[in-house]
């Protein structure tokens, strides 16, 4: 009961500030204008790169562009969604520094919505939107997809579930800045990072390296498991068929794990102010 | 001159106290050059002698790139900010007036964090890179010498173009518009994504003529030993050549830009 | 002791601290930033908070606003534990700190306050009483709709003053309230500062370098230094402890001898300006009064004690006793 009130009061708290940093950006249209251009250039750069790979090759690691845009665009679509709600996590560790996290734990609202909302930045619907115009791409490129109800069900599913997933990772990443306030890049590794992995087919990687990304950071259920479900293809670990469908379920225990770091963290920070 | 020096040293110092920083720094850059390794072990495996690389030097490359990355600035920063935060509240105008020259003592400033980022962030991701890949390494000590070289002109060169979009914003009072295609520009054209000899046609042509071409391409095809003999020598005067072209277009529009601040402040 | 609105017993706050020794090496040790501090602030009290820098006063007042979890100790604000309900607390808590405002830098001062409104749920008609009330008297009206970062330093004080009172919290900590500015806001902060406590009946609870603060607002003051508490107890009484002076700076229209008054001394001469020093606890109208009686004045200013003169003073009157 108390934890579903705290949610919901996180979630109106969150509303609130990013509304006023939605109006605050609204002061200076032009450079918000630009800043969203530039935000939706650079998601483009990386297709333009796979787009060069293909312009010499047929196949990377035996999909075809299509199937790569697939993958490309389901990854870029969650991870945009998550950037643009939890994108701001790795400044926490700039307020712990300069002391501005106290401002924000005299407030009657939970810290982690309002650093959250901190700086709340809708240019970010720029890699959103050139994430889904990719996935447009494919879908309408890809022949003899056999479409089942269940794969239907499955592509939203796997959007959420992904966003759910990197949002964890963008929360974990912020308790690890109440240990090491300057180590805000480490999460890139995770986040930036394991979008570049995921655009990429799971064919291209090591065995262990797709190992680690099933079982420890479980990556592979954002967008590989599901998405070579619905391209009709097996997956490389050989897993039983339900995991293609577990992303959910994974994204909810990510959560759970992440609140968990968090609170941990806050409770650090709290106990040493540092 | 020992000021200069004193100033690049400086420059080292301060960012070698972000010890934290830079251990993440190196695990982001070692994590992003596994990535690009495997799929760029993908694409050589359908096209074994792609761009006149093997399997090994492209995946060389990879961790040049990673090694590179934040001593060539890639992303932008360094001196940027703060020197774009001088012209936006006019303290610039007290720099002026400083004896030392505006753009050198940036300059050397950069260099000396540069020399930091390539000893502090270059060495573990290469060290691991080898570690892991079957890596092409310099056959000679010369080669070594000459990639150094080849890396400290690519360091001018990024400072030239850094340089000359800060200087934009004596004209733009936000300056975020021009720093972020300039950024784009940059991780395009400098080869960091895929190497610039991978490009097709016409736009691999017009790529490896562009400045950006000095920061990673060029250093690392000296690494491979792609350019020897006189094409060594070309190569480095390519890089040379764009640095003092760059350098100079920088000198003079800030002495425009002087003009402006001298005639507001009067 | 009971209806004590702040209640503080034994609380402690012990930092372990880091620190490189050598290249791989880590020295571990621990800090008591707060020592074992006791004290009571009844309900509508107005208490001055002050010690030198990093001798535990932030350290305290992060404690009492829920922000950090006291080592030991047994604390209370209106009744609640801050460390185990931050947000119940923060509610019924107002602070300001001085050097980082909470006001929105782009947005027109009244957008940060609809905001507050907002999240602290403040009925309608609370938040315009409040919000009048604030603004006529800190003199806010034609400051509603400018930018936040178009306002005066002083101005953005007195705007982050009123944001942390329109949820009509029962204590209003402030953290250096007056650090920064001129003459004229730091007069009108403390007269804002003084009819919320007489009129309201606000617990205030404030820290400063400024004794003036201290002296025009606060019938108490603690001072606090390495984590204990020194004193606690009236200003005046501070003064007789700590022997502290002020000094009269007074400009005659020629060069004089230095002059002789009752209770005051001549500390320095330099051509027609003087140096004459009297004790704290002491009013400066009688001197004022009598100088300009007996010589040609033209122009006078009353320099205050520092805060770390009158504990280094303390210091050295405590050693003296023991």
């Amino acid at each position: 009961m108390g934890e579903s009130r705290a949610l919901l009061e996180g979630l109106r708290c969150y509303g609130l500030i990013s509304a006023m940093w939605i109006r605050s950006t609204m002061t200076y249209r032009a450079s918000f204008v630009m800043t969203t251009f530039g935000n939706f250039a650079a998601t483009v750069l990386d297709f333009v790169a796979i787009l060069l790979m293909f312009s010499q090759v047929d196949s990377l690691g035996g999909f075809s562009l299509p199937e790569v845009a697939f993958l490309y665009g389901t990854s870029s679509t969650a991870f945009g969604l998550a950037d643009l709600l939890m994108g701001s996590m790795d400044r926490l560790g700039r307020r712990v520094r300069d002391g501005t996290l106290d401002t924000l734990l005299v407030r009657p609202a939970p810290v982690l919505a309002q650093v959250a909302a901190d700086r709340f930045a809708l240019r970010r619907l720029g890699r959103i939107s050139q994430g889904s115009f990719v996935l447009v791409w494919a879908l309408t490129h890809l022949d003899g997809l056999q479409w089942t109800p269940l794969k239907l069900l499955l592509m939203p599913v796997m959007l959420l579930s992904g966003a759910g997933i990197f949002s964890a990772i963008f929360v974990l990443g912020g308790a690890f800045q109440f240990l090491a306030s300057d180590a805000s890049e480490v999460q890139n590794s995770f986040t930036y990072g394991g979008n570049t992995l995921l655009q990429y087919p799971p064919t291209v990687f090591a065995k262990d390296l797709v190992r680690g990304v099933t079982f420890v950071v479980p990556l592979a259920f954002v967008n590989w498991l599901p998405a070579l479900r619905i391209l009709g293809r097996d997956d490389p670990l050989g897993l039983p068929g339900w995991v293609d469908l577990a992303g959910p379920l994974v994204a909810v225990a990510c959560c759970a794990v992440a609140g968990l770091a968090w609170r941990t963290g806050l409770r650090s920070y709290r106990s040493t102010g540092s | 001159m020992s000021l200069y020096a004193a100033v690049a040293v400086s420059g080292f110092r301060r960012h070698s106290t972000y010890r934290v920083a830079t251990a993440a720094g190196i695990f982001t850059n070692t994590v992003f050059g596994l990535i690009m390794a495997y799929t760029y072990i993908a694409l050589w495996d359908q096209r074994p002698h792609l761009g006149g690389y093997d399997q090994s030097m492209a995946i060389t490359y990879v961790w040049i790139g990673q090694a590179l990355f934040i001593t060539v600035a890639v992303l932008g920063g360094g001196f940027q900010d703060e020197l774009i935060e001088r012209i936006r509240s006019g303290d610039v105008a007290i720099d002026l007036y400083r004896p030392a020259d505006l753009q050198a003592w940036w300059l050397a400033s950069d260099l000396g964090r540069a020399a930091f980022h390539l000893i502090g962030r270059g060495i573990v991701p290469m060290l691991f890179g080898a570690l892991f890949f079957d890596l092409t390494m310099p056959g000679t000590p010369l080669t070594w010498v000459f990639f150094i070289l080849s890396v400290a002109i690519g360091v001018v060169v990024s400072f030239a173009l850094r340089y000359l979009v800060v200087l934009s914003a004596f004209w733009l009072m936000d300056g975020g518009g021009v720093t972020t295609i300039s950024g784009l520009a940059t991780m395009f054209f400098s080869g960091m994504l895929l190497p610039l000899n991978v490009f097709p046609g016409t736009l691999g042509e017009v790529a490896r003529l562009l400045p950006w071409s000095a920061l990673l391409q060029v250093p690392a095809d000296i690494f491979l030993g792609v350019h020897t003999g006189s094409g060594l020598l070309k190569a480095l005067a390519f890089q040379a050549g764009w640095a003092v072209v760059l350098l100079g277009t920088g000198r003079a529009l800030q002495a425009v830009a002087t003009r402006k601040v001298v005639v507001q402040g009067g | 002791m009971s209806d004590g609105l702040i209640e503080l017993d034994g609380v402690e706050k012990v930092f372990d601290v880091r620190r490189r020794a050598g290249l791989l090496r880590r020295e571990r040790r621990q800090v008591r930033a707060v020592d074992g501090i006791s004290f009571t602030v009844p309900r509508g009290e107005m208490v001055g908070y002050i010690g030198p820098n990093g001798a535990g006063k932030s350290t305290t007042i992060k404690m009492l606003t829920g922000i950090l979890t006291p080592s030991g100790g047994r604390l209370r604000v209106a009744g609640i534990d801050p460390s185990r309900e931050r947000t119940r607390l923060a509610r019924r808590i107002g602070v300001v700190f001085g050097q980082r405002t909470t006001l929105w830098w782009d947005l027109p001062l009244r957008d940060s306050y609809q905001l507050v409104r907002r999240m602290y749920r403040i009925p309608d008609d609370r938040y315009r009483v409040n919000l009048e009330r604030c603004v006529e008297l800190l003199d806010l009206r034609d400051l509603l709709e400018v930018p936040v970062r178009q306002l005066s330093l002083g101005q953005r004080m007195r705007g982050d003053i009123a944001a942390a009172l329109l949820h009509d919290p029962e204590v209003l900590y402030l953290d250096e309230p007056t650090i920064g500015l001129d003459v004229v806001s730091k007069a009108k902060v403390r007269e804002f500062l003084r009819s919320v406590n007489t009129e309201q009946g606000m617990t205030v609870l404030l820290t400063t370098h400024d004794l003036t603060d201290i002296e025009q607002l606060c019938s108490r003051v603690m001072v606090i230094d390495h984590g204990r508490l020194m004193y606690d107890g009236g200003l005046a009484e501070l003064h007789a402890v700590g022997e502290s002076e002020r000094t009269l700076v007074v400009d005659f229209e020629r060069e004089l001898p230095p002059v002789e008054l009752p209770g005051a001394r001549c500390e320095r001469v330099d051509g027609p300006r003087q140096w004459l020093v009297f004790p704290a606890g002491s009013s400066a109208a009688p001197l004022v009064a009598e100088l300009a009686a007996r010589h040609p004045v033209v122009d006078l200013s009353v320099r205050e004690p520092v805060i770390e003169d009158v504990i280094a003073r303390m210091y050295a009157e405590s050693s003296a006793v023991v």
